[in-house]
């Protein structure tokens, strides 16, 4: 009864104070990430145990993903634990404020929860250290063996809370894991949380498998397989693992995205040495063919509206970018920049088409807005190319490549990521080498 | 007169010296014509003197003379083999983006095919396939190298 009261109490004075007083400008480098502590989640002495997960300690490595995640982010700073001076429990009850600003901490995430009949209870709460009060609390149930993605919901809350936008933390990619020498390469398809836990594989290796592509509920998969060495786009069912070809094309069929509605896939279709740009609807099978040109036209990629389609030809003699309405009328020429560009990719947000610009033998990602102008080269390299967005239109995945020697030793392929502004370059952790990244959108959403 | 000739002689001895150090220079990195590859290492034979493979400039899919010379010897080849099918594998460096390589190998391969059917050869008897950047032939990762993996390749079916 005690309790009740003082919680009530508690949050009555939170309430009342209106502005919290720290806030993450993101659209900045990181200049000055922000001071986050992240206590252990507290264990409730009540936990019964469930199958393999390590109740006893849950609390930490729930924790522990939290940090990481934020450490990612160039954003925060999360803080050694070992400073840390309130137990979990108490903590998260109501903390010293005083205590946590003397380790120099900004904000504080607390949490506490309890696994019973075969349900994962957890609540946290983010603490504004310097307006001494709660900017955000949540409580949630699931089932015990989605406790990564717990730690994920919790991230995408406070980064939610914290800087004003959504966060992509609860998010996979799906990528091609590759194995074998330079010139034998074995390729699978892999699909792993986003900070590379839980890595899966949906396809053998018997056959060479390229470009994997995410619907807009990470669903399906549509991808590029040489199955029967017949190169055509796939549709696979994720769950099911049902696989089929996509339309009947007597030719190869390549470079797949969905439309953002998912219901078509856009593609291209190489027939007598002319790839145009095709699309099919998945439910009536109707096919569409989107440009008619003697040129190579390639790696379309939808507005989030689906009014427009991006992508590359080379029309011109070599490969520049280029934006057309839907129904492939209109086409405008984008790029006009020294050097070609490739592989143009809308963003979640619609503002910005990340692409690839090859110049003078090096390898750039980018951005540029839709009509072209305000290019900016994010990062420069020996190879890299195939830029995927974050659902929140922040950060962008793309593979880099490393050079190779006299017997191709010293190759790698492997996935990277680098905010919008240029900042926060980082290679992801894959078990393989690794190319083809694409981001899911939220899995809680 | 002298003063002319004698200059002449300087010059020639000149040219002649540059002529020998650009073979012999050719010769160790193998050999690259304006960006084409017209060596023979990597090149396998469908029959004596019917080499397989033609060679490309960056981003380009036309053939140089070397590479039409190339194809008549196929085509004169598939003349005399009258139930041989072949499929023509078209292939791109590693220094360009894997979907545009992927049409850039296909039009290199039909480029081929195109020039054997203007010989004769029915296009029934030709698939082509592309692979890309996919399946190198020199893994390294050298002007030499790409050239090489710029090709489009004649492989017996049956």
């Amino acid at each position: 009864m005690k309790n009740i009261i003082i919680l009530v109490f508690l949050n009555f004075i939170f309430f009342t104070k209106s502005h919290s007083l720290i806030e993450v400008d993101i659209t900045r480098g990181n200049l000055d990430p922000l001071p986050i502590a992240v206590s252990p989640l507290h264990v409730d002495i009540k936990s019964e145990n469930f199958e393999d997960v390590k109740v006893k300690e849950l609390g930490e490595n729930i924790s522990k993903i939290i940090e990481n995640n934020f450490k990612s982010t160039g954003l925060f700073n999360p803080l050694k634990k070992d400073a840390f001076v309130q137990k979990p429990d108490i903590a998260h009850l109501k903390p010293r404020f005083e205590d946590w600003r003397l380790i120099k901490a900004q904000a504080l995430v607390t949490g506490k929860l309890l696994i019973k009949d075969e349900k994962l209870k957890v609540e946290f709460r983010l603490w504004d250290l310097t307006a001494a009060k709660e900017m955000t609390a949540l409580a949630f149930t699931t089932t015990p063996s989605n406790w990564r993605r717990v730690a994920h919901i919790i991230s995408d809350k406070i980064y939610e809370r914290l800087t004003g936008e959504e966060g992509y933390f609860d998010t996979r990619i799906i990528y091609v894991a590759e194995s074998g020498p330079k010139n034998q390469r074995i390729k699978k398809l892999a699909i792993m949380d986003q900070d590379g836990a839980n890595t899966k594989y949906l396809t053998l290796g018997n056959e060479l498998v390229l470009t994997p592509r995410f619907n807009p509920t990470n669903q399906m998969v549509t991808y590029m397989s040489y199955f029967r060495n017949m190169p055509r786009v796939y549709l696979l069912d994720i769950e099911t693992g049902t696989q089929e070809v996509v339309g009947n094309f007597p030719g190869m069929t390549f470079a797949p995205r969905f439309s953002p509605d998912g219901k078509k896939i856009i593609m291209s279709f190489a027939k007598d040495g002319n790839s145009d740009i095709y699309t099919m609807d998945l439910e009536t099978r109707l096919v569409e063919r989107i440009t008619e040109h003697s040129s190579i036209d390639t790696s379309p990629s939808f507005s989030p509206d689906g009014k427009f389609i991006a992508f590359n030809s080379d029309r011109s003699g070599l490969q520049q970018l280029y934006v057309m309405r839907s129904d492939g009328s209109n086409v405008k020429r984008i790029t006009f920049g020294k050097g070609i560009y490739g592989t143009p990719v809308w963003s979640p947000r619609g503002d910005l088409i990340a692409f690839t610009k090859m110049h003078k033998g090096r390898f750039y990602i980018g951005v540029m807005r839709t009509d072209g102008t305000g290019e900016r080269l994010l990062t420069e390299n020996y190879y890299q190319e195939a830029p995927s967005w974050s659902p929140n239109g922040r950060v962008l995945v793309f593979y880099r490549e490393t050079k190779a020697g006299e017997k191709g030793e010293g190759f790698t392929a492997k996935l990277w990521s680098i905010d919008i502004t240029g900042y926060n370059e980082r290679k992801l952790s894959t078990k393989t080498d690794a190319s083809d990244p694409s981001w899911s959108s939220l899995l809680s959403k | 007169m002298t003063l002319n000739k004698n200059l002449k002689n300087v010059l020639l001895v000149i040219f002649t010296t540059l002529i020998l150090s650009a073979c012999s220079t050719a010769k160790k990195s193998g050999d690259i014509e304006g960006d084409v590859y017209t060596g023979k290492e990597t090149v396998e034979y469908l029959a004596a003197g019917v080499p397989d493979r033609v060679f490309f400039a960056t981003n380009k899919s036309s053939l140089t003379t070397a590479s039409r010379a190339t194809l008549r010897k196929q085509a004169t080849f598939l003349r005399k083999n009258k139930n041989l099918t072949v499929t023509i594998e078209g292939h791109a460096d590693e220094r360009g983006t894997r979907e545009y390589n992927l049409a850039l190998g296909e039009r290199r391969a039909n480029a081929a095919r195109d020039y054997l059917m203007t010989y004769g050869i029915s296009g029934k008897r030709i698939s082509v396939i592309s692979y890309g950047k996919e399946k190198p032939v020199n893994p390294k990762s050298s002007p030499l190298a790409w050239s090489q993996n710029r090709r489009s390749v004649t492989v017996k079916v049956n």
